[in-house]
């Protein structure tokens, strides 16, 4: 068998090869919205609360899944509430928020005096234990945001682009706000084993900002997106394999080759596009 | 006399303790074209929200006409024009009812054509936003709201930071609009250029300062009590003509004759 096809030989790779390719998709999607929400820096710190909330529910004796994700959930129900207020910054509420779940999940394992391979591989994203319930959880989780963005595509664009406006149209911002959290708050949870929580807001970020540079269309963009996701996480996991390096870095570093591509490219032309905008 | 479309009756609103709207009640009638005046802070865009129910005053009573539709075009400064978003999406999402799929029925892209037609954009809706001009861009979020049937349009400063022609194009779109039906309520810092042409003028400084047509509110005392400077209003082709500290009355004077 060819070099190239050997990894494919392997259960293991496949389940990975499957899983990242998914986890690609999925954050490529939300990740549209991410981006221009301007929450890039909520994906990082849900990231890392929500390892704060796997590692106390492992702790506790709780399924890890089911307690990092009502915690994912906790924490950006909080994040969203403290910066409706608008009485601290979005940025500070993010950060007070998630750094000190995050310390919970580190002081937790320093009085365990243990750090087991499963934490090391939500820290830094590991596929090679991927086994064929994660791909059905992390292909749920990916209908299920599919599902909302087909059917609550409208809603969340104008929540999006113009959430006051919206407001006065009889859209509940809170509500469409509250569900995009959850989803978000999912994804991570469902593709941080194989992401890394640590890596896991660039792979919501450098999609959509590659799909940016090549269209002015949000329908488009969203295609786009979702499309480089599941390329890059494709892409990504073959060189895990063949190069012996972590996947969720792996992932991450194809989605930054892409980038420098596609900016190498189209950088001068969207600038000049954007330049005669105002003819 | 028909039931209003909106009607505030002592309406107060402030953020964090300190107040913006104080006991305001008025009352916007069905076909009403409606400008707001008053210096920056006094309460202009919080009325806005409040008549388009994005606000909820912390006292007094806001009531709509049970078949009122209210449209509202935000400041274009507000607007995030590096947003991907083209022409046809903008006017679309504000759609958000009777249909569950993303894509636009052929009924809907017919409307849409219809509305950007009568606007006079007809031929953009695959051009993304940033790429217009003031204008259009304008139209574009009037569009929006035409597409809801909205019987009540609201716009924050729509010609602040446009230029002369501009500021005339969107105010003739906005009379024909008017004189198809439609009532629409204004805020504005312009007092000659667009206050002034309208039928109905409200001076607000928190509290309605002064309520009625331009000639009978576009008065010293009254825009003294608006906006706490003094003010020299002259008439000219029988409307208010305002100027400021620092121009003579008579070199103004002297100015419009040269025009006329």
């Amino acid at each position: 068998m060819s070099t190239w096809l050997e990894p494919f030989a392997f259960e293991f790779f496949r389940n990975g090869l499957i899983v990242a390719t998914i986890a690609g998709a999925l954050c490529g999607l939300i990740g549209v919205y991410v981006v221009l929400r301007g929450m890039s820096y909520i994906g990082h710190g849900l990231s890392h609360s929500i390892f704060g909330g796997a590692v106390a529910s492992s702790v506790m004796g709780i399924n890890v899944l089911a307690g990092a994700a009502v915690w994912g959930f906790a924490s950006a129900l909080l994040i969203n509430g403290v910066t409706r207020r608008r009485a601290i910054g979005g940025d500070a509420a993010i950060g007070v928020i998630t750094t000190a779940a995050f310390a919970v999940g580190v002081a937790l394992i320093s009085v365990r005096r243990s750090f087991s391979r499963d934490f090391d591989a939500l820290l830094f994203g590991n596929v090679l234990g991927v086994e064929r319930a994660d791909i059905v959880v992390v292909a749920l989780v990916a209908v299920g945001a599919a599902a909302v963005v087909f059917f609550g595509y409208r809603q969340l664009l104008f929540t999006t682009f113009d959430p006051e406006v919206a407001e006065t149209s009889g859209l509940s911002t809170a509500r469409v706000d509250a569900l995009f959290s959850l989803v978000l708050a999912m994804s991570i949870i469902a593709t941080m084993r194989i992401l890394g929580v640590t890596l896991i807001a660039a792979t919501l970020v450098l999609p959509p900002v590659v799909a940016r540079m090549l269209t002015n269309s949000f329908s488009r963009m969203l295609v786009l997106s979702t499309s480089i996701g599941a390329l890059c996480g494709f892409l990504g996991m073959y060189a895990s394999f063949q190069l012996d390096i972590a996947s969720g870095a792996s992932i991450v570093l194809t989605g930054a080759v892409l980038f420098v591509l596609v900016f190498s490219v189209t950088g001068a032309q969207a600038r000049r596009r954007l330049g005669h905008a105002h003819l | 006399m028909s039931a209003p479309l909106v009607s505030l009756d002592h309406v107060t609103h402030a953020y964090s303790g300190e107040p913006v709207l104080d006991a305001v009640s008025l009352q916007v009638a069905r076909g009403e074209f409606l400008g707001v005046v008053g210096p920056s802070g006094s309460g202009k865009s919080t009325l806005l929200r409040v008549l388009a129910g994005a606000l909820a005053p912390l006292a007094g009573t806001v009531s709509r006409s049970g078949t009122s539709r209210i449209g509202y075009v935000p400041q274009v400064e507000t607007v995030n024009w590096d947003f991907p978003v083209t022409v046809a999406e903008v006017v679309t999402m504000s759609r958000t009812t009777g249909r569950w799929l993303p894509w636009s029925s052929k009924s809907e892209r017919a409307e849409v054509t219809k509305v950007l037609d009568r606007l006079g954009i007809g031929g953009l809706s695959g051009r993304h936003i940033r790429e217009l001009s003031g204008g259009q861009q304008q139209r574009v979020f009037i569009a929006r709201a035409l597409l809801r049937q909205a019987s009540l349009l609201l716009l924050d400063e729509p010609t602040s930071g446009v230029d002369v022609r501009t500021r005339h194009d969107v105010l003739h779109l906005l009379d024909d609009l008017h004189a198809g039906g439609l009532a629409i309520v204004l805020t504005t810092h312009d007092l000659n250029g667009i206050a002034a042409h309208l039928p109905r003028l409200v001076c607000l400084n928190k509290q309605v300062i002064a309520d009625g047509a331009p000639h009978e509110v576009i008065t010293p005392d009254v825009l003294e009590r608006t906006y706490g400077a003094r003010m020299e209003v002259i008439s000219h082709a029988g409307m208010p003509v305002v100027f400021e500290g620092g121009a003579h009355h008579e070199d103004v004077a002297a100015d419009l004759a040269s025009r006329s």
